[in-house]
């Protein structure tokens, strides 16, 4: 299953690119990507389900205190998604995966925004109220947002949630990364640095990777050889380490292709310097000459 | 040539006109509630389901089924087939009514209407939905200037405000005029520009999903998307024409206009059957027919939209008894309208899959009733304009 749709989505790529016209200034799509921003590399081989991310970053961000921050019990009965008031949630699946003593084996998974390297977000955004910072944040400026809410039907981890309860100044929500502590000299995101079992690192994505092969090589048996977010829809900031199948701990699996390489190619390709409008215009213009050339002046009267 | 349009000058209150009334307090209240218990409390909407019925029906598909306003410009005015005249103008009235409403869905889906001016100021070229609201906007702007002349033509020199508004009758008058002197010189301009404008935004709006290439069902999802939702816009332009033309004239008891609308449908089977090698090609060529048979809502969807919408209309408009007869090309061309209008709900709506939570999504009750009152008002307004403004051909014995 995993394969085909892989597989699918190669397929639709190749066909995408053969299809889009290519523009008269002649470039290709190019990756926007910061060259070397900061990342999270979480390992959900050492997350035991505390939700201290939960409360901290609730607390950085000056959000609601999270739902039954002390009860380790029932809260992970439910499947919770990030909203308006959590940036951030941790969840438990069951895999299949027992113990010793044939008991299963919970994984836990924090989920937040992947701060993409081509995210489609920030491509979707009407009026680029989303944007991809230096360090790697994507970040929202809430004074130009419109409520549209084409980021949320863009963004493939379903990430960004949405007032829908406020009528008048709703805004988008999501995971800042911290942003105005990582943009100060050593500044750690609340959750990474609250994490006691060390399951979040910061730091550069690039250094990250190198954390995340070394894991991988020291410890092949823990692990699944997969780095989620290394490739994935082009590179995300935040990357996972897991031993079970990512597709069970609700991270989906995605093509490597930036999600809009293909839309922004068709747009540009057919709007760069309004080429396409204007040569319309001019051979519409022309037929109209050319049919009317016998007629009075058909345009009065209201069309 | 066919006689002049005239307005109708009917008795505005009819009974149906009252129903629409029922429709339109409803969709108000619907509207109020929107506006102060915000969008969740009106809604089903969801983070996993952002878009539902009112981008679905109200903008995608509203501005596919103005098509009939570019389509027959092109045809009467730039093709130059002055034949087509009558029909020009109710198309353009559409037209001028569905953008408008477009914008109103707008103003009641985002969450920040009053913020809707930004996206004037604030660009970003890499989003197709900026290049969708440009358009729109400046669209509606040449329709609200293709459509002065007509209402120039029926009241420049007897301006008559009521009231206090009567020392504005100089001022009023003085600018129809002038619009309308100058307009006629200049109107090729406006007729070119919609539909260049047309093309552009019907074509991104099918852009729109692009940006979402895991979330939408494989059997729409294709790069080809933008010149889908083009060609089945100009296909679907003069069915919407001969749909609401027929409708009109039997609701008002006018001359019925078939001789004009059948050569219209000969034009269709060439447009609709463009648009189905298309949509067909596309699916054999990217290898999404294995996916028909598997029976979800999602696949019965896509050929309920592929066999009702194009490929019986198609063939039913074939024969030259179906396009001969009045209720042949009517149901032909409102089948067309269904098809396409399903096609814009399934790309939008059906089709959309989130990926992590399984969200189905069904319009709540007040969702549909600000759609349902906002195509009442429509209705409701394109029945007083064509009361007062010389919109429609009036029947034979009053004008000849
Ligand atoms: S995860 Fe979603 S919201 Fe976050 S950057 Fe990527 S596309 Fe944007
Ligand atoms: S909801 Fe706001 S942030 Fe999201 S795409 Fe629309 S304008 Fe941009
Ligand atoms: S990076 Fe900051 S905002 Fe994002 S989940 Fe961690 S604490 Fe919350």
């Amino acid at each position: 299953m995993q394969i085909t749709r892989r597989r699918f989505f190669r397929v639709m790529g190749a066909a995408g690119a053969s299809v889009a016209v290519r523009p008269p200034a002649g470039h290709a799509w190019q990756s926007k990507a910061p060259p070397d921003p900061f990342g999270c590399l979480v390992d959900l081989t050492r997350c035991v389900g505390c939700r201290k991310c939960e409360e901290a970053c609730a607390e950085v961000n000056g959000l609601p205190e999270p739902e039954r921050v002390n009860c380790q019990c029932t809260i992970f009965e439910k499947d919770r998604r990030p909203d308006h008031d959590a940036y951030t949630v941790v969840n438990r699946y069951y895999t299949g995966k027992v113990d010793e003593f044939d008991k299963p084996v919970p994984t836990f998974a924090k989920v937040q925004c992947m701060h993409c390297q081509d995210p489609a977000c920030v491509s979707a955004c009407i009026v680029g109220a989303l944007t991809k910072d230096e360090t790697g944040a994507v970040r929202y400026d809430v004074t130009k947002c419109i409520g549209c809410r084409y980021c949320m039907v863009a963004c493939p981890f379903e990430i960004p949630a949405y007032e829908y309860f406020d009528p008048i100044t709703p805004k988008v929500m999501k995971c800042t990364f911290c942003y105005d502590r990582i943009s100060k000299q050593g500044g750690v995101p609340g959750c990474a640095t609250i994490c006691p079992t060390e399951a979040i690192t910061f730091g550069r994505r690039s250094t990250l990777l190198e954390v995340a092969n070394k894991r991988l090589k020291e410890n092949p048996a823990h692990y699944l050889p997969h780095i989620y977010g290394e490739k994935e829809v082009g590179g995300t900031s935040w990357m996972y380490l897991s031993g079970v199948p990512f597709e069970q701990v609700n991270l989906p699996a995605l093509p490597e292709t930036p999600s809009p390489k293909l839309s922004e190619t068709v747009q540009h390709s057919l709007f760069t310097y309004l080429w396409s409008p204007i040569l319309l215009f001019g051979v519409l213009g022309g037929l109209m000459a050319w049919f009317n050339k016998n007629d009075n002046p058909p345009d009065k009267g209201g069309v | 040539m066919a006689h002049a349009a005239q307005p109708l000058k009917r008795p505005l209150w009819t009974p149906g006109v009252l129903v629409m009334l029922v429709f339109m307090f409803a969709g108000a209240v619907a509207i109020i509630a929107r506006f102060t218990g915000g969008i969740g409390y009106v809604t089903n909407l969801t983070n996993a389901r952002p878009w539902g019925i009112w981008v679905g029906i109200d903008v995608a598909t509203g501005v596919a089924l103005a098509a009939g306003g570019f389509t027959t410009a092109a045809l009467a005015h730039i093709f130059g087939r002055h034949y087509y005249e009558p029909v020009t103008r109710p198309a353009l009235l559409t037209a001028v009514l569905g953008y408008t409403f477009v914008v109103i869905g707008l103003l009641v889906d985002i969450g920040r209407s009053w913020a809707i001016w930004k996206p004037m100021f604030y660009w970003n070229f890499n989003s197709v939905l900026f290049e969708v609201a440009m358009c729109v906007m400046i669209y509606l702007t040449v329709l609200y200037i293709e459509f002065l002349p007509i209402v120039a033509e029926q009241f420049k020199g007897r301006v008559n405000l009521p009231g206090i508004l009567s020392g504005l009758n100089r001022l009023v008058d003085g600018f129809l005029q002038t619009a309308d002197r100058i307009l006629g010189k200049v109107m090729w301009v406006f007729i070119i520009l919609g539909v260049v404008l047309s093309c552009m935004h019907q074509s991104s709006l099918g852009s729109l999903m692009l940006v979402a290439p895991t979330k939408l069902h494989p059997l729409w999802y294709t790069p080809i998307l933008p010149l889908l939702f083009l060609t089945s816009a100009i296909a679907v332009g003069y069915p919407m024409v001969v749909f609401e033309t027929t409708l009109t004239t039997a609701s008002f008891k006018l001359d019925s206009e078939v001789k004009i609308l059948a050569p219209l449908t000969k034009i269709t089977i060439f447009l609709l059957g463009f648009y189905m090698v298309l949509k067909i090609g596309d699916m054999v060529m990217r290898g999404t027919w294995i996916y028909l048979l598997d029976g979800t809502y999602q696949t019965n969807s896509f050929l309920a939209e592929l066999l009702f919408g194009v490929m019986i209309p198609w063939i039913m408009l074939l024969f030259k008894r179906v396009r001969q007869s009045a209720r042949g090309v009517f149901t032909a061309a409102a089948l067309i309208v269904g098809g396409v209008v399903l096609n814009r709900v399934n790309v939008f709506i059906v089709g959309y899959r989130s990926p992590l939570t399984e969200s189905g999504y069904f319009p709540a009750p007040s969702e549909i009733l600000v759609t349902l009152g906002l195509i009442a008002t429509l209705m409701f307004i394109y029945r007083v304009v064509v009361t007062y403004l010389p919109v429609l051909q009036a029947p034979k014995e009053v004008s000849s």
